[in-house]
């Protein structure tokens, strides 16, 4: 059956005829003229330009066109530390980008903090507030690294179905919180986020398999982390030889 | 008369020519600026909070990140800091292969650097194309020696991780026959391009007089006319061995400095000329023997006291102070980052321009965030 | 090129400038000198009652920092103030504060420090002499909350205005991964 359909593909190619559905078509459109916009914060930065730049061409794939307005961009390459003083306008430009968007969060400092993460000003992960694709490990990742989380991010998007995405069908657009500043850090309505030091944070916001949308809820919490290894309960349960029981532990 | 009202702008901290986060607040009347007042923090990262709990050896992969376009330099600089607080002694081979990674460093940072500022007055991306070409060669002589592109971490206490590969030499000696030309052609494309000699001379002068008062170092206190280089001022490592010049200029505007990185990538040359030539054959003296062995880096202990070590970085004085009290780590750890300072006269060089001059005047200070925020 | 010593300093400075040099402040605890490296900290971040403010340079007071610093310039040239560097000692109770002067025809820097008590960290800003000692001032108040006389615009510089607390001061209070396992 798959033969068939195939050589019956190829039969029209050769008269000049293209079958597809609208779903591939338009997915194959939107991953070749990804256009990110320009969000180096730090060392990263430099390894996203150089990939940019001649020698690891960004524009064989179609994303050269580094946009400056958030307005004009489909993909913010967060490349670089995330700190709490720059973490508002992360989640304002993010809020400023039109759908649809995709965030890949280069580099261990974007990811999780990084080798600062114990600072009383960086951000532990920019997946705190808003929502990832695709991470790049690496400080800094190679440029071929961006390359492969760009065709990674090229392969979620083929994958997507246009009735099951997120931002399209019934929903009302909402904003990401924006986060603002207290006394002993970062806020979100008087409630500290990510204070410094204690357990990793688990993030809200980490994007769902394929851009589809679950139980009527954007943004679910699907694919949550665990950390056995570093969790209180876990780790004292093994002093006293028990067997951890996971449904009491409690995600902070 | 009209009446003309002053409006306050936001450049940044996303903005495509501010070479990082980096916000300016600037009150302008019409299109010329009144006033411009940095806000700093964007990329606060406690640089100096987290040496205070890691080992000495351990600061060196921080130090990477500071001024992360010339991670040896930075490297360099923590090197020559601790040596002169522990006292440590460096083997003449090591001291040779250090600075020729300090001038492949300082070539690869102002290719780029003089890139930058074309792009920020409009060459869209040509000139910082020409400039990136050359810095890859130059970072693939640095992966060959230390296996990383940018985050090198190759200085250790002593000397050098470890020796130039025997791939090393060759791909050097390619690179060096290829350098004079493009130096000749960078410049030629470049300096009587109308545009560039309309947008940058006479703007952003940093007068000589009061150049030293705002603790400025670097290409631009040497475009302000005043020939100070810790190279020859206090020479550390190999220097006083070797022969080269400092450039200066006359006016101290965004043209000067241009022609001063011109001119200082060419002398960069002619050291590691000299450095090829007198590299001492020795094997095995990358290193002071007494601190080849890692174990002996992590347990330094050096004794109780402070001590101010600097180097010529490409963006200027870069120093580290150290306060040690006798234990395996830093009891005060202070980074004088050159951007930082040198963005001092940022707001006076920039009044009576117009808004478009902000980004020139920026660029041909040359910072990096990194080292600004710490 | 011109090497002065801090000894040089100290004698001329005791000649043209009576009053200015404080003399020297040693620590005498009696424990653990450089000498000893045998006894590691007893608990992480604990500061070890060494004799940490002894020191060769030259400590001036608060008061007459000014005008020292403008004796040096003028008089010795060391025009360029390179480093302004705060270090709190806890143990001792005081903040000190390095000067770094530098001459442009050459030679190493040469140091001037001064000490305030912790509770009332004011000294005397430079930035009227010197507009490049601005930012550095900042940046001493903000991670220290070291006070400057004089000072133009003394605000935060690197944490946000609402931010409370000083972040480089060693009792502020330090947490993370890295804070949380005892060695190395």
């Amino acid at each position: 059956m798959m033969s068939d359909n195939q050589n019956t593909q190829l039969e029209l190619e050769k008269q000049g005829v293209f079958l597809s559905n609208v779903n591939k078509f338009y997915n194959w459109g939107r991953r070749s003229s990804i256009w990110p916009m320009s969000f180096g914060l730090a060392c990263c930065a430099i390894e996203m330009m150089a990939t940019g730049l001649a020698r690891f061409d960004l524009a064989r794939f179609g994303a050269e066109m580094f946009r400056a307005s958030p307005r004009q961009a489909d993909l913010m390459i967060v490349a670089g530390t995330v700190t709490k003083k720059m973490a508002p306008q992360v989640v304002r430009l993010y809020n400023q980008m039109p759908e649809p968007r995709y965030v890949i969060s280069m580099g261990a400092c974007a990811t999780s903090g990084g080798p600062f993460r114990d600072g009383y000003n960086v951000l532990r992960g920019i997946d705190l507030f808003i929502p990832v694709d695709v991470y790049i490990p690496g400080c800094p990742p190679r440029p071929e690294a961006l390359l492969h989380a760009l065709m990674t991010l090229q392969a979620q998007i083929d994958n997507q179905k246009l009735n099951r995405v997120r931002w399209y069908g019934k929903r009302e657009a909402k904003d990401f919180p924006i986060p603002t500043f207290g006394k002993h850090g970062l806020e979100i309505d008087g409630e500290l986020v990510d204070p410094v030091g204690g357990l990793p944070l688990l993030s809200h916001y980490t994007s769902p398999e394929r851009g589809e949308t679950r139980s009527g809820q954007i943004e679910h919490p699907e694919i949550a982390r665990q950390f056995p290894i570093m969790d209180e309960h876990v780790e004292q349960a093994a002093e006293r030889d028990e067997e951890p029981d996971v449904a009491e532990v409690d995600h902070a | 008369m009209l009446k003309t009202e002053e409006l306050q702008i936001n450049i940044g901290p996303q903005h495509p020519s501010t070479h990082g986060v980096f916000r300016l607040i600037a009150t302008v009347d019409g299109e010329t600026v009144v006033d411009l007042k940095p806000v700093f923090g964007y990329l606060h990262r406690n640089h100096e909070q987290l040496a205070e709990v890691s080992t000495y050896i351990q600061c060196m992969p921080y130090t990477d990140r500071l001024d992360y376009f010339n991670s040896m330099a930075n490297n360099f600089a923590l090197a020559v800091a601790v040596e002169k607080l522990a006292g440590i002694e460096v083997p003449e081979r090591a001291n040779y292969i250090r600075v020729l990674m300090a001038e492949l460093t300082r070539i690869q940072n102002h290719a780029a650097a003089i890139g930058f500022l074309i792009n920020d007055m409009g060459a869209w991306q040509t000139p910082l194309a020409f400039g990136m070409r050359e810095r890859e060669k130059i970072l693939d002589l640095f992966e060959m020696a230390s296996g990383a592109r940018m985050m090198c971490n190759y200085f250790r206490f002593g000397g050098v991780w470890r020796d130039l590969p025997p791939e090393f030499m060759p791909e050097l000696k390619q690179l060096m026959q290829g350098l004079p030309s493009f130096f000749d052609e960078f410049e030629r494309l470049l300096r009587d391009n109308e545009i560039l000699r309309v947008r940058s001379i006479g703007v952003g002068t940093l007068p000589r007089e009061v150049a030293l008062l705002y603790s400025v170092t670097g290409p631009l206190l040497r475009a302000s006319g005043i020939a100070y280089d810790i190279r020859k001022a206090e020479p550390y490592s190999v220097y006083d061995q070797l022969d080269f010049d400092v450039p200066i200029g006359s006016v101290g505007d965004v043209y000067d400095r241009f022609l001063v990185r011109i001119e200082e990538m060419r002398q960069s040359y002619r050291i590691v000329q000299q450095v090829i030539e007198r590299l001492p054959q020795t094997s095995g003296e990358h290193i002071n023997p007494a601190f080849a062995d890692i174990g002996k880096q992590k347990a330094l202990r050096p004794p109780t006291g402070d001590a101010y070590g600097r180097v010529e970085s490409p963006k200027g004085e870069l120093g580290f102070y150290l306060v040690s009290d006798g234990s395996p780590r830093p009891y005060r750890y202070k980074v004088r980052a050159p951007s930082f300072i040198n963005l001092t006269p940022l707001g006076d060089m920039c009044r009576g321009h117009k808004v478009a001059d902000i980004v020139v005047i920026l660029g041909s200070i040359d910072i990096v965030l990194g080292e600004v925020d710490r | 090129m011109p090497r002065l010593s801090p000894t040089d300093l100290r004698e001329r400075l005791n000649h043209d400038m009576p009053g200015a040099v404080l003399q020297q402040q040693f620590v005498t605890d009696g424990t653990a000198h450089d000498g000893d490296r045998a006894t590691p900290p007893a608990r992480k971040g604990a500061e070890q009652p060494v004799a940490l403010l002894a020191t060769n340079d030259v400590v001036v007071a608060a008061v007459r920092l000014p005008d020292v610093a403008r004796y040096m310039r003028d008089q010795l040239g060391y025009q360029l103030l390179s480093n302004i560097t705060a270090v709190d000692y806890l143990a001792e109770g005081v903040i000190e504060l390095v000067y770094h002067f530098v001459n442009v025809e050459g030679g190493p820097p040469l140091v001037v420090k001064t000490r305030v008590p912790r509770d009332r960290a004011m000294v005397p800003s430079m930035t009227p002499w010197w507009p490049g000692a601005d930012l550095q001032e900042r940046e001493a108040f903000d991670l220290f909350g070291v006070r400057f006389d004089g000072h133009p615009n003394l605000r935060r510089v690197y944490m946000w205005d609402e931010f409370e607390g000083h972040p480089m001061r060693k009792d502020f209070p330090k947490q993370g991964d890295k804070y949380m396992t005892e060695g190395e």
